[in-house]
């Protein structure tokens, strides 16, 4: 398990943008996750074609795209959340920090240890917010109380919702606002310290005050995880991502520097889509 | 209009609304009579006397209670050789209690009102619940110490109220030691022979073990014979007192007071003593052993074993239903062969009881307790031990019957929980068992409670197969006692549904339990409501725990 800081970063809204300087390119950044000619069938159906990518340590890389261009896919990809679906098929590799994460010596738990994420609608458990931000670390096996406080406070913290919850620990999850079970579905996926976390459209279904709030948080925790982000808002994607892919029919049709995919598309694809030309 | 009327839908609300209502109505109408025939029993009715003019024989004296009035055509008294004196085509006829049995050969008359005259309530007309013969219905005489006269005329009554405390008292002592501790000795000497059995099948001819059986044996034997002295001196007391009384045809019985219950003089009493002594009553129905043939007295032991049947095929049924449904709904691949299987659990349900019967008295009783017997329990053969009907049967063949509800309502709530929450408990590295037995489980809790409230409804009405594995009309013991190891599974056991049938039907005096009947009838339904309403409490409590996400 990696090192991290477990400082809470000082957030500066106004320096949202422009984080990691626009020409800094992917080749100057440390490799966290390597995709190699990775295809991918639903039955019949090649969802994936030939993706070859690197996803940058510690930053935050966007996939944006039309719907059902295999965003969500790649993104299940990385955990291993597509074993759970009959009838796929998976070629290619990929790489966690040099390990192929598909070989068959790899424990599925443990790497979603490793690869944390957060789904698109928040899916909090039937239990108390302590129970929910506990449920990772009883999985393996601690069940010292005090010890359990401890992460569960850095935890809430970290995912910026303790201030909300400190006096209602105890109180189940499911009365939290929609924002609020997605702060604490993210502070569950930290608990466990993961080396990467996954987020699968997390502002989908929150309001504009509630996406702003995790998009600060996403801000956040950018230092200590590396943190790839599914979305369809390509604002969202332009303020929090350091990184964009995009993808198109199960391609990848270019990924760079945000600044420059945003302001300098290199192809004619990634152009009309983001000046709205096309999906 | 007309069609207007029917498009806007008003017509299939009003049906549904009505069918809804006949079935409340259905409902009310049901527990109403049982609960009117049942309740209405434990009143103390008045007893009536009157001169009878039998148009068959001569007139007598007739002192009774009216247990129940019907009408009668006209053609049919006729058929039975009667000519009423007027000229009604339909007359009421009374089913009178006259009890007395011993002295009357009969508890029951059939007498028609036109017939009777000079009828009266008087005031000192006794009724004596006995413990053998029914209840006696006459005038308190005299009372007695050892056949000497000790009371008489007025002072009869209270001298008896006294006597029969004391005589209660006795009775109730000598019951304790020969139920409760000679019934303890019995069955430690009966261990005792059971072990020294097993020595000899061993071919153990160790001295020292059976030195220490024979020695606890002598000791047994000395308890015992101190107790069976002890006995032996109260019974004289007991038969001390006796009283006698003047019956309807005018003859004087005596009764000892070891054989009354209680007497009380229904027209005398007051609003407030018909009260007490209808509670009274009604508390020795649930709370005392049967007597009679099961015609009088209570039901306990029948409650008792409903209901711990029904608990211990709660215990067996839900552990082995849910964790098929979880094999079936979230490991087994989904294809021909689950399906084949979902469709002979569903079969299962509609298969007749009588079957299951059969079928646990064929495998449970004779295959697997014969086996067990030979196993486990050599040294009690020839005499079976599992071999033989009993509870622990009964409740596995009703589990059996019921598993196929718990099946089905399991597999509905863990198809229920929403996939999202399992992923969510996947991606935190939860394994899929980890996953299951920590969120998926929990949040079908409520689902699995359901499938058991339909197991509890459905076990705790059957009668059928019961009467083939386990059953009796009864029991001289319950399935739980002071005696280790205290749970008895395998003893035979009385059941609520079963006494209904056996009182009803197979009672030798069917008149005089008719009420009883419906009694046991109200009160299985309670049973069966307060297993349920249980069952529903917990329910709710975990819906409550475990709202999903839908919500």
């Amino acid at each position: 398990m990696q090192e991290n800081d477990t400082a809470i970063p000082t957030v500066d809204v106004g320096a949202l943008q422009g984080s990691v300087a626009a020409t800094r390119s992917l080749e100057d950044e440390e490799v966290a996750i390597r995709v190699k000619d990775l295809d991918f069938y639903y039955g019949e159906t090649k969802a994936l074609k030939g993706i070859d990518m690197v996803i940058p340590e510690k930053r935050v890389t966007a996939f944006i795209g039309p719907s059902g261009c295999g965003k969500s896919t790649l993104l299940r990809c990385f955990n291993r959340m597509n074993d759970l679906i009959d009838d796929i098929r998976i070629d290619g590799e990929i790489l966690l920090h040099g390990q192929d994460i598909y070989h068959k010596s790899v424990n599925v738990a443990d790497l979603r240890r490793r690869v944390g994420m957060v789904f698109q609608k928040p899916n909090p458990f039937p239990k108390s917010i302590f129970e929910n931000v506990a449920y990772g670390l009883r999985i393996q096996g601690m069940n010292d109380r005090r010890r359990l406080a401890e992460v569960v406070e850095k935890s809430l913290k970290g995912a910026a919702l303790w201030d909300e919850v400190k006096d209602r620990l105890d109180d189940n999850a499911l009365g939290l606002s929609g924002g609020q079970q997605q702060r604490l579905v993210i502070a569950r996926a930290i608990a466990i310290e993961p080396e990467v976390l996954l987020l699968d459209e997390p502002a989908s279904a929150l309001d504009p005050i509630s996406t702003l709030k995790l998009e600060e948080l996403i801000y956040e925790l950018k230092s200590r995880y590396t943190i790839i982000i599914v979305t369809h808002n390509m604002q969202q994607a332009a303020r929090v991502s350091d990184y964009c892919a995009f993808l198109l029919m199960g391609e990848l049709i270019e990924m760079a520097n945000t600044n420059t995919l945003f302001t300098n598309p290199q192809k004619k694809e990634t152009e009309d889509y983001i000046t709205g030309r096309y999906g | 209009m007309m069609v207007k009327w029917f498009k806007s839908g008003s017509p299939w609300v009003w049906l549904s609304a009505a069918a809804v209502s006949v079935c409340i109505l259905m409902v009310a109408a049901l527990l109403g009579l049982i609960a009117a025939r049942g309740l209405v029993y434990f009143w103390p009715k008045d007893v009536l006397q009157a001169t009878y003019h039998d148009p068959r024989g001569e007139s007598y004296r007739l002192i009774g209670e009216i247990q129940d009035t019907e009408e009668v055509p006209v053609g049919r008294l006729r058929e039975n050789g009667i000519e009423p004196p007027g000229d009604e085509s339909v007359y009421i006829r009374y089913l009178v209690k006259t009890g007395n049995r011993d002295a009357l050969g009969m508890d029951f008359r059939l007498v028609l009102p036109v017939f009777l005259s000079d009828v009266e309530y008087p005031r000192e007309l006794m009724v004596v619940e006995r413990r053998e013969w029914g209840n006696l219905y006459g005038y308190l005489r005299e009372v007695k110490e050892n056949g000497r006269v000790v009371a008489k005329g007025a002072a009869a009554a209270e001298a008896l109220r006294v006597r029969l405390k004391r005589t209660l008292e006795l009775f109730e002592k000598i019951r304790h030691i020969e139920k409760d501790r000679i019934g303890a000795i019995n069955y430690q000497l009966e261990r005792l022979r059971l072990q020294e059995r097993r020595l000899d099948l061993d071919n153990d001819h160790d001295p020292a073990k059976r030195a220490a059986i024979a020695m606890q044996r002598e000791a047994l034997q000395e308890e015992y014979e101190t107790l069976q002295k002890q006995r032996n001196e109260l019974f004289p007391l007991l038969n001390r007192d006796s009283f006698s009384a003047e019956i309807m045809d005018g003859r004087t019985v005596e009764v000892p007071l070891a054989k009354v219950v209680r007497f009380y003089f229904p027209n005398a009493m007051g609003p407030v003593d018909k009260v007490g002594h209808y509670f009274a009553k009604l508390w020795e129905f649930v709370s005392e052993e049967p007597r009679e043939a099961n015609t009088e007295g209570g039901i306990f032991p029948a409650i008792f074993g409903t209901v711990m049947m029904v608990l211990l095929m709660s215990v067996l049924v839900t552990p082995a239903g849910v964790v098929a449904a979880i094999y079936l709904r979230e490991y087994a691949r989904q294809g021909f062969v689950t399906r084949l299987i979902r469709i002979a659990v569903n079969n299962l349900a509609g298969v007749p009881s009588i079957v299951y019967g059969v079928f646990g008295l064929g495998f449970f009783v004779y295959f697997l307790g014969g086996n067990i017997d030979a196993l486990f329990f050599p040294e009690a053969q020839p005499t079976p031990t599992f071999g033989t009907p009993g509870i622990l049967w009964s409740a596995l063949t009703l589990a059996l019957l019921t598993l196929p509800v718990v099946i089905v309502a399991t597999e509905e709530g863990l198809s229920r929980v929403p996939r999202s929450v399992r992923e969510g408990s996947l991606a935190l590295g939860a394994t899929k068992a980890e996953t299951l037995w920590r969120t998926v489980l929990p949040m079908a809790s409520p689902a699995m409670m359901t499938g058991l409230i339909l197991a509890v409804a459905r076990a705790a009405g059957e009668v059928a197969p019961l009467m083939l594995v386990g059953v009796v009309k009864l029991a001289p013991s319950l399935p739980v006692d002071g005696n280790p190891p205290f749970l008895h599974l395998d003893r035979k056991f009385m059941h609520l549904g079963f006494h209904i049938y056996d009182v009803g039907f197979q009672s030798p005096n069917v008149e005089a339990a008719r009420p009883l009947v419906y009694a046991t009838a109200l009160l299985l339904v309670l049973v069966i409501v307060v297993l349920n309403l249980t069952a529903i409490r917990i329910r709710n409590h975990l819906r409550e725990k475990y709202r999903s996400l839908e919500s």
